[in-house]
């Protein structure tokens, strides 16, 4: 099964959630005193396999709470899997959310440092692609303003340069490519399909059925948790436009 | 499956614990770089509070215990009681900002996966430069007092400090990674925090202890073998002992014994919350 040109490699993952019903002390006694219970338990994600090949981009499909991004946080390594193992190969960036780890009140060159660093750049890497970082993000003389003061735009927009510029093997998308106008959002989806004609892995999570079939050529359909559809995309978005 | 198909794949968030932070160096310094930045923005006087709190709180105890309560019976007080505080202000703020680390980083550790321990490791990162600028002001205070520093009390100085480190970080990874799960920690440890400077000689000498609680009683070995009340006197050592001829014969004896035992434990600390933060850094994502 697995394969040296395996990138990514699910085994028998599984994740579930406690809901706690109480978060304190005086709630817990009352619920206990009334013999409710104070713990539900959910599952996110009922034991799954899955294997990307190197250079293969996938769309990860489903409803709200169908456990796409359980198993994009379980890839990224940001939570542990109860049973199973997740492993990949290469360097990977997570693109759980564009901007995670960006500071308001350092200005837009510091952020670009810092973020550089946190997805995994060295330092001389960062100062070899700092001219191109900036120039995907065209926010012109606001680079050495903080970051509070941006538009929600120009925010997304250097956050997004900084994340598609650290040049990972494996490239974790989730829900961020509403971001800015359409000329921007463009450009994102230029350069992620340029990365994908690289060889990149690509693992995309979204609603946006359209945009799927534009990046993806396979698509995967998780439903409570568990893979219903893996196929190529086309299939993967019929299933998910039919009306039930 | 053979082996070379297996090799290069890797299980990611499984950190190296302290190796991994050593092996990002660069972050870790864009991290402390980036707390001083935040904490002082929009500040005019900026790094310059640093002396401020210090030199607020040591006006307090000098007027309130050193004058009204006549502790300055004790040569060079001055001296004795600011290298005290040096120690436990810096504790303070390692440990007070090293148990929110992980907490106040959520958004960080829910989204992107980088060697948690980064974040109580620069903790004690910025309590440490915060450190520097009383380090400057005590060795001035020295010199004014007519300071002969010898080998040995450097020597002391610097094992102080280091010992410093050693337990904020030991107690840093242990109390970030229990405070994910227990925010009640953190309130613990600002009431524990309070009470430091009195359960160490800071504001007082060490023989007033021994008189009260016996010198031969295990209360009185207790109260010498904690590591913080070691890191005060190894301070005074170094700076108040030198600081006029008749000090030194005050300094409580043993304390090279003392210095080994609280290394031990320090030490120790470091191992047990490197593993505990390991352990429990699995469920942080979930939690915060």
């Amino acid at each position: 099964m697995v394969d040296e040109n395996t990138a990514v490699s699910v085994e028998n993952a599984s994740k579930h959630f406690r809901l706690r019903h109480t978060h304190s002390l005086k709630e817990s006694l009352a619920w206990t005193a009334q013999r409710r219970a104070r713990f539900e338990d959910f599952v996110a994600l009922a034991p799954l396999d899955l294997e990307i090949p190197r250079g293969e981009s996938v769309a990860l499909l489903g409803r709200n709470g169908s456990g796409k991004s359980t198993l994009l946080k379980l890839i990224a390594g940001v939570m542990t899997p109860d049973t199973g193992r997740v492993r990949v190969r290469g360097r990977l960036a997570g693109l759980l959310e564009v901007g995670a780890g960006f500071h308001p009140d350092l200005t837009g060159r510091e952020n670009v440092h810092l973020n550089a660093s946190i997805l995994g750049m060295r330092p001389e890497q960062v100062e070899a692609r700092f001219d191109d970082i900036v120039g995907f993000a065209d926010i012109g003389p606001f680079l050495d303003t903080q970051v509070r003061f941006y538009s929600s735009g120009m925010f997304l927009r250097l956050a997004f340069a900084v994340a598609v510029h650290t040049d990972p093997d494996v490239f974790l998308v989730d829900e961020i490519l509403a971001v800015g106008d359409e000329a921007f959002r463009d450009k994102c989806l230029l350069r992620i399909e340029e990365l994908s004609a690289q060889g990149r892995t690509l693992v995309v999570v979204s609603h946006d059925l359209d945009l799927m079939e534009r990046l993806c050529l396979r698509g995967v359909v998780l439903d409570k948790g568990r893979v219903v559809v893996d196929g190529p995309v086309e299939r993967a978005v019929r299933h998910l436009r039919v009306p039930r | 499956m053979t082996a070379a198909a297996e090799a290069g794949l890797v299980v990611q968030g499984t950190g190296g614990g302290l190796r991994e932070v050593l092996g990002r160096r660069h972050l870790l310094s864009m991290l402390v770089h980036k707390e001083l930045r935040v904490r002082y923005r929009a500040s005019v006087l900026g790094l310059g509070w640093t002396y401020v709190k210090p030199a607020v709180q040591f006006a307090v105890y000098f007027v309130a215990l050193g004058l009204v309560l006549r502790q300055n019976a004790l040569g060079d007080y001055a001296v004795y009681l600011f290298g005290g505080l040096v120690v436990v202000t810096s504790l303070s703020e390692a440990l007070a900002n090293g148990t929110r680390s992980v907490v106040a980083n959520g958004e960080l550790v829910r989204k992107i996966f980088l060697p948690r321990e980064l974040f109580p490791v620069s903790s004690v990162c910025v309590a440490a430069v915060h450190l520097v600028p009383q380090l400057v002001v005590l060795l001035v205070g020295c010199v004014l007092a007519g300071w002969l520093p010898d080998a040995a009390g450097l020597l002391a100085l610097v094992a102080g400090l280091a010992l410093i480190g050693v337990l904020a970080l030991g107690l840093g990874l242990l109390l970030s990674a229990v405070n994910v799960l227990y925010r009640d920690v953190e309130n613990v440890v600002d009431l524990v925090l309070m009470v430091l400077v009195w359960t160490s000689p800071v504001l007082y000498p060490w023989q007033l202890v021994a008189d009260l609680l016996g010198p031969d009683s295990w209360l009185f070995t207790l109260y010498q073998l904690n590591p913080v009340t070691v890191a005060v006197e190894l301070v005074h050592r170094g700076t108040w002992a030198t600081a006029s001829p008749e000090n030194l014969a005050q300094m409580p004896p043993d304390l090279a014994v003392h210095t080994v035992v609280a290394f031990v434990v320090s030490g120790a600390l470091v191992l047990v919350g490197q593993r505990m933060f390991r352990r429990m850094s699995g469920r942080f994502a979930q939690e915060l």
